[in-house]
């Protein structure tokens, strides 16, 4: 069987697995070498989703938790385009996000910051992106939150993102953050990404013509995953 | 373009990604021979990690993936898709009710023994990690180009579920070490 391969995980782009600022990956994050794998059928398939059933509003992170109330805080916008390497759109591949609530504080047993849940707020969804690569999900803005990595630690706003891609190595979970929001430059696990570059590519950026008037500031996030090595069709003009 | 850089998980993946149940591959009507895989996550202590994200993505039982990819003329289940995803549970354990897949072409004319291709998440892990599991039972993983890639041939028992019968189901333990001395062999692909 032909393989058309992938490009390797850029490591200049990705964290390290261990980055002592950020305590948790101290003793969690892989040591030893990797082994390097020729990749084969295994690597070059992987879940594509195409009979999912996404269910309509799923992608309306202020309205799913089906009570009939919208959640409570900013409403916002989130958009982009999922292109890989090669700048090629990634068309109908499933985005799942989860985030916390406006106050800053997520809906699991697990997190006990003492700020206000909201019963009308999951702070979870899901969309497949279009022939174009696109997506779109509404939602509101998350806030900063207290954790325990350091004295008076506080994570910035941030929406957690999964994506698969086309194959089993386009596999990606990222974060992204909001433009200009001062608790950037002090987060571990941003600054775990060797490159400044990296680093601002995780920050959304405002969108003014995707804001709707008297409705809800817009967010554009692109994402890029791993693109093939060669183009085994044409290439793309632009 | 430039990849887009990985982050965690998180402790609180679970409300956006393991809310409802993931972790059974096998229906009714999916051929092959049924089994559980399960095991936990370790840390660097040995601890058991109670906010780890195992998935998984195999071929069917024929050997044949579910994705155009797969150009191979092996029986297509329709009723398997292959991949799925575990959280773990309040004693730390991931697991996967699926059934054993076929094996599957591998470089050149090589053959990969019967495998399932793993990707394991935490807090605390910035970047997913590769990994796989193979049957302890399988001969063919001694003809294995993976596990023969593994210099290190003390390493290449990381990855080899250990096989029980349990009330008449077979049950594969894979439990997975982020460090130490038995640290799984993680890839990089």
């Amino acid at each position: 069987m032909k393989i058309p391969e992938y490009k390797p995980r850029d490591w200049k782009s990705h964290p390290p697995y261990v980055f002592k600022a950020y305590g948790s990956s101290v003793k969690r994050g892989p040591l030893r070498k990797l082994v390097p794998v020729r990749q084969t059928s295994s690597e070059i398939t992987g879940p594509l989703f195409g009979d999912i059933k996404l269910e309509a509003g799923e992608n309306d992170l202020t309205r799913n938790a089906d009570t009939g109330k919208e959640a409570m805080g900013e409403r916002i916008i989130v958009f982009g385009r999922v292109l890989d390497e090669n700048e090629r759109p990634v068309p109908h591949s499933l985005i799942e996000i989860w985030q916390a609530n406006a106050a800053g504080r997520y809906r699991h047993a697990v997190d006990q910051h003492n700020a206000p849940l909201d019963p009308n707020f999951i702070g979870a969804g899901r969309c497949a992106t279009n022939d174009k690569g696109e997506y779109r999900f509404l939602t509101i803005k998350p806030g900063a939150y207290p954790w325990l990595n350091h004295p008076n630690a506080w994570r910035p706003a941030h929406i957690h993102l999964s994506l698969f891609g086309p194959s089993f190595v386009t596999r990606l979970v990222t974060q992204f953050f909001f433009p200009g929001d001062p608790l950037i430059p002090l987060d571990p696990i941003l600054n775990s990404i060797p490159s400044p570059s990296g680093r601002r590519r995780l920050i959304a950026s405002y969108s003014h013509d995707v804001t709707e008037p008297e409705f809800a500031l817009a967010y554009r996030f692109d994402i890029v995953l791993r693109g093939r090595k060669s183009t085994p069709f044409e290439k793309t003009r632009r | 373009m430039k990849q887009t850089p990985s982050q965690t998980v998180g402790p609180f993946y679970a409300i956006g990604l393991t809310c409802k149940p993931m972790n059974v591959l096998a229906t009714d009507s999916t051929q092959g021979q049924r089994i559980r895989i399960e095991g936990r996550v370790f840390d660097g202590d040995g601890q058991p990690i109670l906010d780890a994200m195992v998935e998984i993505w195999q071929a069917n039982a024929y050997g044949r993936y579910n994705h155009p990819d797969d150009k191979q003329e092996k029986p297509f289940d329709r009723s398997f898709t292959g991949w799925g995803r575990s959280g773990t549970d309040e004693k730390c354990f991931y697991s996967f009710e699926t059934i054993k897949p076929g094996p599957v072409p591998g470089p050149g004319d090589t053959v990969q023994a019967p495998h399932l291709n793993v990707v394991v998440f935490a807090r605390g892990m910035l970047v997913h990690a590769f990994t796989r599991i193979y049957f302890s039972e399988e001969r063919a993983n001694e003809s294995d180009p993976v596990l023969n890639s593994i210099k290190n041939k003390d390493r290449r028992s990381t990855l080899i579920a250990a096989r029980e019968e349990r009330q008449g189901n077979t049950i594969y333990r894979f439990d997975i070490r982020l460090q130490g001395k038995d640290e799984t062999v993680f890839f990089d692909m």
